[in-house]
Parts: C-alpha cells; sequence; structure tokens
C-alpha cells in the first residue's frame, strides 16, 4: 500500500531557509586555504591557426604561480570524451582542453594562468602574446552548407558532421494524391540558458592520501568524476566531485568536459595547492555551450477535414565547432515533430553542421522547441486554408485517450522507441479554453481593432520525451537519531529535490519530510548515478528513492517484529514510530528500531539508553547479524531503470497584444495546462512551469545571439542580450491534468523542460492571428520588435 | 606615452578603508580597484551577495548601501569607505527568524536555484521602504533590475505583496 500523505502536498521548500539566508554555498562562495584563482586566455578568432604564443611576461609578473598552453598538458592533451555516440554522427569532433594548432570559436580556450588573485591572473592574461593566422570563418548554417564552403575541420568534408534519416509509414505514397500539400522554410536561431551562476571549478589536490576533490557547479558531477579518474590515473574512489548549490543549469552545465573541468584540476595537481576557476559572464556567453538554431524545410499534406496526412521535414542543425553531446538535440527534434497528433506517414531527414560558433550541447527544452515551432505552424496554417478554428483543427488531429501506448514509430534519443505512454490531449485543450475564456475572445479581438489595437490569441501543443535511462540510484538511511538519510547521484539546480525525494520517503517511513536529509550530486555520499538532465531526476532519481525507502520499510518492519515477537505484516510505520498493528502501546521509535538494527556492544545516547531498558525480545541464538537481515543498520539502496521514456504534454496559450508601429509585443494572458502525471508537490511543478514560460518568451521575442561575419558573438552582454523580467513576463495561470505514467512505479513524468517548449509556437500562432488583416505568416524565431517591423512593413507592401 | 611601468608606479594602489557591514566596523586594507563585491565576498567572507554578470544588469549582487539598494559589482570597495552597507546575511541572524521578505519568499516558493534571491531581497527591501503598499505593475517595474531564470518571477510578485502586507501591519502595531 502507499500512502498518500505527502506525496502531492504544497509542502514548502526544504532548502529555501539556508538559500535564504544568504548561506547557501555556491562554487565562489567556497574558500580554502593557500587557495589560488585561475583565468582562461580565448580565442580572439572564429577560425585561425595558432602560430606561436609567448607566455613570457605573464610568467614574470609578479603573483603568477603557473602559465598553462597546449605544450604544458603532456598525455592530458586529449580530445573530451564523445557523448552518447550514434552511428549516424560520421565526423564526431570534440575540443581539446587548450587549442593546440587551431581555433574553431570565438571563446575556445587558448591558455590558462594560476596567480594569487583573479586580478592578477586576468592582468597576466594581457600579458599573453599569441600570433593568430586567421582564415574565412563559417559564421552560419547558409554558409556551412554551402558549396565549396570553408572547412570548420580541415578533414570533415562538407562540415558534415551527421546525416540521419527516419521514417514512418510510407509519406511518398500519400503526397501525390493529398488534398493540399504546403511546403515552407521555418527557421530558429540560437540562444542561450543563460543559468544566473556562471560556470565554477575549485580543484584540490591532497598528495598525502593521493584523494583529488572538485567541486564544480556541474549537472553531472559523477560521470565528471569518473572521467577524471580516467585522465589523471586515479582510482574512482580517489576523485570526489561535488556539485555543491548550483546557481541554475538549464542543460548548459550537463556537459563533460569543459575544458576548465580538466585543466583546474590539472594545475591544482601541479602546484599541490587549492585552485578556483570561476567563469564570468563574459566569458559564459563566448564558452558555455548554446542551441536552437536549426532551419526547416518541411512540406505536409493534409484533406479537407483539416487531418493531417503526412509531413516530410528536411531540416540542418547548427552543432557549433565540436559535437560533445553528439547528436541528441536533433534527434529529439526529430522524435517530438509529431506531437500529440495522429501522423501516420512521416520522413525526418536531418543534416548536422559545423559552425565557427560555440559548440552545441543540450539546453532546457533540447530540441523541442524547435519541433513544436514547426508542428504547431502546420497546424495553424491548416486551420488558416481551411478556415477552421485552431483548436479544432488540433482536436480532429489528436491521439485519443485510449489510443495509449502510442507508438510513434521513431527510435528516440535512447535509442529506446519513441512510445507515448499515457495522455488526455482534449482535457488539456479544454482547460486551456476555459483559462482563456477562447470562445469569448473573438469578440473581444473586434472590440481592439475597432479602437486600432491588435489583439492575437495563439496556442501551442507539444508532448515531451521526459525521465529517459539509463538509470539513477539512491541510498536511504535511517540514523539512530530517527532522522532518514538520503542520497543520489542527481544534481539539484533549483529543482527541490531536497523536498520533493523528502516526501517520497516521509510516505514510507512514517515520518515528516523535514526529518529526512536529502544530499544530491556528491560522489562521495552516492557513488552511481548519471545526472540531472531530460526532465529527469523526480522520475528516474525519485523512483529509486522511492524503491530504496520501501526496502528500509521493509527492513524496519523485521526488525520490529523481531522485538515484539509479532508478524511483520502486523508491523506499522507512522508519527516516527514502529508499533504493533491494533496495539500502539507496543512502540519503538524510528531511531530506536535503527539502533537495534545495528548490533552493536555499546549504546550511546538516550536513545539508545531508552532501549536497553525496555523489555523487548532478547537477542536470539546463532550470528548476531542474522542472515536474512543481509547488512546492519536500517539502510537500503535503490535503483531505478526505465523501460524507456515517459511522455509529459501539455497546451498553453497566450492573447497578445502587438503594437503595430513599433513592432513591440505585450502579453495580455498567459496560460499553460500541463500533464507531467502524477504530481509530488504542485507548488514545485508549478514553479517549473513558470519558469519555463519565462525563458521561453526570452526565447521567443528577446534573446537571440547574433554572431558577424567574422564568427564574434556581437551581443555579448546582459546589456546586449536581453533576459525578461518581471515587468515583460506576464501572469501565468497554470492549471494540470494527471494521467499518471505506467512506467514507474511513483506514475510521474518529467517537468523542468516543459515550459520553455510550446512559447516560439504560440508566439508565432498569436502573432499570426493579431497581424491577420495584414496577412503576415511568421516563419521564424526568435522574433524582436524591429523584426516584427519589418514583416509587417514587407507584408503590407 | 608613459611606459607602462610607470604607468602604475605614479598610481596609489592600495588604501585604507574602514566600512559598517550589517553593523558590524571592519577596517582593511584593500587594493583601489577591488570591486565592492570582492571586497565583501572574498576579504570580509559575507558569500551571500552573489555576483551574476559584473556589468550591473543581473542585480545579483545588490546591497544597501546608506540604505540604498546598490549593484556592489559596479562599485569600488574604497567607495565604500566610512559608508554603511547590509547584505543578505544582515537580514536575519543565524538563529533569528527570517525577516518578513525571506519569510514571504519561502511561504510563496519566490525561489529556485537561489542565486539571485540575496540580490532581489535586498532590491525588495529598499522598494517597500520606499513603497509600503505597492501595485503589482509597480512591483513588476521595480523588480526589473534583478533577473530571476528561475521562476518566472510569479511567485516572486506574490511573495513581494505578501511580504509588503505583513510589513504594513508590523508598522501599524509599532505606531
Amino acid at each position: 500500500m502507499m500512502a498518500t500523505r505527502w506525496f502531492g502536498a504544497p509542502v514548502q521548500r526544504q532548502e529555501d531557509p539556508r538559500l535564504l539566508r544568504g548561506q547557501g554555498s555556491y562554487v565562489d562562495d567556497i574558500d580554502l586555504p593557500e587557495m589560488l584563482h585561475a583565468a582562461v586566455l580565448r580565442s580572439t578568432h572564429a577560425r585561425a591557426r595558432i602560430l606561436n604564443i609567448d607566455t613570457s611576461a605573464a610568467s614574470a609578473l609578479p603573483g603568477v604561480h603557473l602559465v598553462l598552453t597546449a605544450k604544458d598538458l603532456g598525455e592530458v592533451l586529449e580530445p573530451s570524451p564523445l557523448l552518447v555516440p550514434h552511428h549516424a554522427l560520421t565526423q564526431p569532433r570534440t575540443q581539446l582542453p587548450l587549442a593546440r594548432d587551431e581555433v574553431r570559436y570565438v571563446g575556445e580556450a587558448v591558455a590558462m594562468v594560476v596567480a594569487d588573485s583573479r586580478y592578477i591572473a586576468e592582468d597576466a592574461l594581457d600579458l599573453i602574446e599569441v600570433e593568430y593566422e586567421p582564415f574565412p570563418v563559417v559564421h552560419s548554417l547558409e554558409v556551412s552548407s554551402a558549396e565549396s564552403a570553408p572547412l570548420v575541420h580541415a578533414d570533415v568534408p562538407g562540415n558534415v558532421a551527421a546525416h540521419l534519416v527516419q521514417s514512418v509509414g510510407d509519406p511518398d505514397s500519400i503526397f501525390p494524391s493529398a488534398p493540399h500539400v504546403i511546403h515552407e522554410t521555418l527557421l530558429m536561431d540560437r540562444g542561450a540558458a543563460m543559468p544566473m551562476e556562471c560556470r565554477g571549478v575549485l580543484a584540490r589536490w591532497d598528495a598525502h592520501d593521493g584523494t583529488l576533490t572538485c567541486w564544480i557547479s556541474t549537472q553531472g558531477p559523477i560521470p565528471i568524476r569518473n572521467g577524471l579518474a580516467a585522465i589523471f590515473h586515479l582510482p574512482e574512489h580517489k576523485v570526489r566531485v561535488i556539485a555543491p548549490d548550483v546557481g541554475g543549469g538549464f542543460g548548459t552545465k550537463i556537459m563533460m568536459f569543459y575544458a576548465e573541468e580538466v585543466l583546474t584540476p590539472f594545475a591544482a595537481m601541479r602546484l599541490g595547492k587549492p585552485i578556483k576557476w570561476i567563469e564570468d559572464r563574459r566569458e559564459h556567453f563566448i564558452s558555455a555551450n548554446q542551441e536552437r538554431s536549426q532551419l526547416h524545410e518541411v512540406e505536409y499534406a493534409f484533406d479537407d477535414a483539416g487531418i493531417l496526412l503526412a509531413v516530410r521535414d528536411r531540416f540542418l542543425h547548427d552543432t557549433g565547432a565540436y559535437t560533445p553531446y553528439g547528436i541528441i538535440v536533433p534527434i529529439i527534434t526529430a522524435c517530438t515533430l509529431p506531437g500529440p497528433y495522429r501522423l501516420k506517414h512521416y520522413y525526418s531527414e536531418f543534416t548536422v553542421l559545423y559552425t565557427n560558433k560555440v559548440p552545441v550541447s543540450p539546453y532546457r527544452g533540447a530540441g523541442r522547441p524547435h519541433a513544436v515551432f514547426v508542428m504547431e505552424r502546420i497546424m495553424d496554417r491548416i486551420a488558416r486554408e481551411l478556415h477552421l478554428d485552431r483548436l479544432e483543427v488540433r482536436s480532429r488531429n489528436f491521439i485519443q485517450p485510449d489510443e495509449f501506448p502510442w507508438d510513434v514509430g521513431l527510435v528516440y534519443q535512447d535509442g529506446g522507441p519513441t512510445k507515448y505512454d499515457s495522455g488526455d490531449y482534449q482535457a488539456g485543450l479544454e482547460k486551456l479554453k476555459a483559462l482563456l475564456d477562447y470562445d469569448n475572445f473573438p469578440a473581444l479581438q473586434a472590440e481592439a481593432r475597432a479602437q486600432g489595437r491588435y489583439l492575437g490569441i495563439g496556442v501551442g501543443c507539444y508532448v515531451e520525451g521526459t525521465g529517459i535511462g539509463p538509470y539513477e540510484g539512491a541510498m536511504v538511511r535511517v540514523e539512530s537519531d530517527g532522522r532518514v538519510y538520503v542520497s543520489t547521484g542527481v544534481t539539484t539546480q533549483g529543482q527541490a529535490h531536497y523536498t520533493t525525494f523528502a516526501q517520497i520517503v516521509a510516505d514510507q517511513l512514517g515520518v515528516e519530510p523535514k526529518d529526512v536529509l536529502v544530499t544530491t550530486g556528491d560522489s562521495q555520499s552516492f557513488y552511481w548515478g548519471v545526472g540531472t538532465y531530460a526532465s529527469r531526476a523526480a522520475t528516474v532519481a525519485g523512483s529509486a528513492v522511492h524503491l530504496a525507502a520501501l526496502k528500509v520499510r521493509e527492513k524496519a518492519k523485521q526488525v520490529a517484529a523481531d522485538l515484539f515477537e509479532a508478524s511483520p505484516d502486523d508491523i506499522e510505520l507512522a508519527d516516527g514510530k514502529v508499533f504493533v498493528k491494533d496495539a500502539p502501546h507496543r512502540a519503538l521509535t524510528l531511531g530506536q528500531v535503527a539502533i537495534s538494527s545495528n548490533p552493536l556492544r555499546y549504546a550511546y545516547g538516550e536513545n539508545a539508553r531508552k532501549l536497553m531498558s525496555m523489555k523487548l525480545a532478547g537477542s536470539r541464538p546463532g550470528p548476531a547479524l542474522p542472515e536474512e537481515r543481509g547488512s546492519p543498520g536500517l539502510e537500503a539502496s535503490g535503483f531505478y531503470s526505465p523501460p524507456h521514456g515517459s511522455f509529459a504534454s501539455g497546451i498553453h496559450g497566450a492573447i497578445i497584444e502587438v503594437d503595430a508601429t513599433t513592432g513591440d509585443v505585450t502579453f495580455v494572458k498567459y496560460a499553460a495546462v500541463h500533464d507531467c502525471g502524477r504530481i509530488i508537490n504542485p507548488t514545485v511543478v508549478e514553479g517549473q512551469v513558470h519558469g519555463g514560460v519565462a525563458q521561453g518568451i526570452g526565447g521567443a521575442f528577446y534573446e537571440r545571439l547574433v554572431y558577424d561575419e567574422e564568427g564574434q558573438l556581437i551581443n555579448a552582454s546582459f546589456m546586449d542580450y536581453l533576459l525578461p523580467t518581471a515587468a515583460e513576463v506576464p501572469p501565468i495561470a497554470v492549471d494540470h491534468v494527471e494521467t499518471p505514467s505506467p512506467l514507474n512505479p511513483l506514475g510521474v513524468k518529467g517537468a523542468g523542460e516543459a515550459g520553455v517548449i510550446p512559447v516560439p509556437a504560440l508566439f508565432a500562432s498569436a502573432i499570426d492571428d493579431a497581424l491577420s488583416p495584414f496577412g503576415v505568416r511568421i516563419r521564424e524565431m526568435p522574433l524582436h520588435p524591429c523584426r516584427l517591423y519589418e514583416l509587417l512593413t514587407n507584408a503590407q507592401q | 606615452m608613459l611606459e607602462r611601468d610607470d604607468d602604475f608606479s605614479q598610481c596609489v594602489e592600495e588604501c585604507e578603508i574602514a566600512v559598517i557591514v550589517n553593523g558590524h566596523r571592519y577596517e582593511r586594507t584593500v587594493p583601489v580597484r577591488l570591486l565592492l563585491s570582492d571586497f565583501l565576498r572574498h576579504d570580509l567572507q559575507l558569500t551571500g551577495t552573489h555576483v551574476g554578470c559584473e556589468h550591473g544588469v543581473c542585480g545579483c549582487c545588490t546591497v544597501l548601501f546608506n540604505g540604498e539598494a546598490v549593484r556592489s559589482c559596479l562599485m569600488l570597495a574604497v567607495q565604500a569607505d566610512g559608508m554603511a552597507v547590509t547584505t543578505i546575511e544582515g537580514m536575519a541572524g543565524t538563529n533569528s527568524e527570517l525577516h518578513p521578505i525571506q519569510q514571504a519568499f519561502q511561504e510563496k516558493h519566490g525561489l529556485q536555484c537561489g542565486f539571485c534571491t540575496p540580490g532581489i531581497i535586498m532590491s525588495v527591501h529598499a522598494m517597500l521602504h520606499e513603497h509600503p503598499d505597492p501595485t503589482e505593475k509597480e512591483i513588476r517595474h521595480e523588480l526589473s533590475g534583478n533577473i530571476c531564470r528561475c521562476t518566472g518571477y510569479q511567485n516572486i510578485v506574490e511573495a513581494v505583496k505578501l511580504a509588503a502586507e505583513r510589513l504594513r501591519e508590523q508598522h501599524m502595531e509599532v505606531e
């Protein structure tokens, strides 16, 4: 039986009091004795040969301890590992910790300086002379795909890293006879995650016991531990990687390795002193991974009733200068495109191209906003061509609740099927209509137009693959004070794992969440795991926590049953106590059971003394630790490996107003309906949705990374790359649909990325609607007021 | 043009300063180019003040400077000589209760990763001192100097409303 007391409750976050007092511990807050500071020299050219590096003046500067260039790295000068290899990725290239002969993007690490202070280290960077021979630059997908384009990697013909075709049904048989066929070009440009905390690494080498400890602002400390052990030829258990408080990640921190994650420990081992490297915002703009840039050529066929018959999508994906994260992002795009619709005939082909830009790896949404943009543009266009209501067209194409599991027929990013486990898309649509007062909008719009104001309503539907494998694990242990300690390898960047995992455990062990203390992202607290990405922590690690807690519960019942000479089936756990059913006076605290479960020859503390004074069953003959108990203590580990990803879904909508004279847009209303299966903590889920929507609004109207023809990022500051503030983000109404996932014991699906996914799609939809008198059709994202004004002017001519 | 060495030798490189931070007086000798944010974080170990952009946009490093909200990344430590600075650590003691603003952020889920939070709390403190009864529009306008990448601001706005209400009640009780 599963208790439901804490699961589903809006429990306040346990992580907050510390963070609210300024007592968080982010990497840059950690101060070690004798610590030195590092700074990184970065390439000023997007593509150039390095002819010479003169570090003599920098090395001579007082306060400088070490200057590293590629030639100083010895065998550590290896390209970083290729994450998630794929057969279609025929030309993978990953980055060296420091560029050796050639630089391939502005921002690529060229040298590192270690000094007494960051100030001195940066002075020294100015003294390093690098002689470059610049080459022609590949600054866009257009240039990269052009015939006789310059080559980002001399040995990669055509700049093509990967090419993948997937097909479902027989699209070629559909198009010739289809009543309607449309072809369009749709573009999504670059954006970036921009967590408020930049990256950072602190490394300490303890020569006396051969231990390397790294504090890294990362989403994946355990893989990094494994990798660093291999690079530095250390036993894995002698390398400890800790992701302390992390100030946002959004995907850009699930990487291995960023150059500094190797260089900083390398320097620490070389100098025998702790070394800290903290990325500044300018560096973050030009060296932390980015995403989003894709160019789609899509062809689609539909009938007179608005039923989508077939889609052919061919797209180019910009991977930047390297493929550190394989081709996960374009695969997700290809698999996300069908969305909540019954698409029986689908051809998907993508080509991954190198460019002289910052490398690409997943950023919240990870290929999905692009796919949803394409599919939702299709739905809107069908409605427009057939003069149907846009939601009606979606309803007619939705997969129905009784059609699950629905196999899309594609191979997903985890190598498993793209198989929707559950959903009720029409239910979400109905809730959205209510939140937006959809049926009354035409009157509102007409009224506004009569006053010369342009209101528009837009919607975006999505299905999001979440909770993928390979696995996660967790350890749950009751200590003698009765408090419960949980540790897991996933990390936390604000998702409230200290609270939601505590809720899961509290239900099983009959305690309050406040008595459950959670540790995440410390390779010494839990040895196994993968990381926090792909909206998977609650689903995969949460399930592992649940399974571990179940084992501890069973063990507590067994131990108590022996002490009370009762049957384990008659033992219950509640209110911090373990007691005999129907005889609540026969009770022990959970802490006392924990003490009893560990046969010792002494007793410490009040709890243990009380226990000894009780008249309980004496020890049995035989070993103190009976074989059936397995191990001492109320402790167990649990692991969970999903059969395949679970598929969350949602529908968002907004009412916007476009100022036709300036191209500016304001949100009048925003509503989101979200289905992430069973909800562990509604407050947390709503917070995740809110944050995603704000990021989506940024990605739709404010945030575009602008590279010039030399490959220089010309808006590399918060003055020019605009993150939305409280003044731009509207109030967001959130409602939920709960279709439990049958794939995991908790019935949950991921919620972290969802909010961001449909925003570009619905923004385009709303602008089209607002500017329908001018016949504007949005085919690109992100927009900004100038571009919208331009589109409007073009439409009027 | 001066040679580089001459250029530096003409300059004063260090200064003695005395700053009142959270009610304590600190006397330190600091390089003149040291940022106030770095002084607070590294010299005084008050690491609750965070640095998110170092160019005065994100607001993570906001502190109160003689009662006004300022970006400590845009000031030098020497400019704080003789001045009073309040940081997030001055809002509630380790064992004392949270400040009503902090409490409201806890109750309304006004933070996720927590990195921008200290700066936002300091800005809100200054805002509510100036405008004890702000409208939602005013709150959003005043918050626009602080970037949060996690919350979408919804629950921050709600927290500010709650904090304003409680502070007004407290104020009335005092009177």
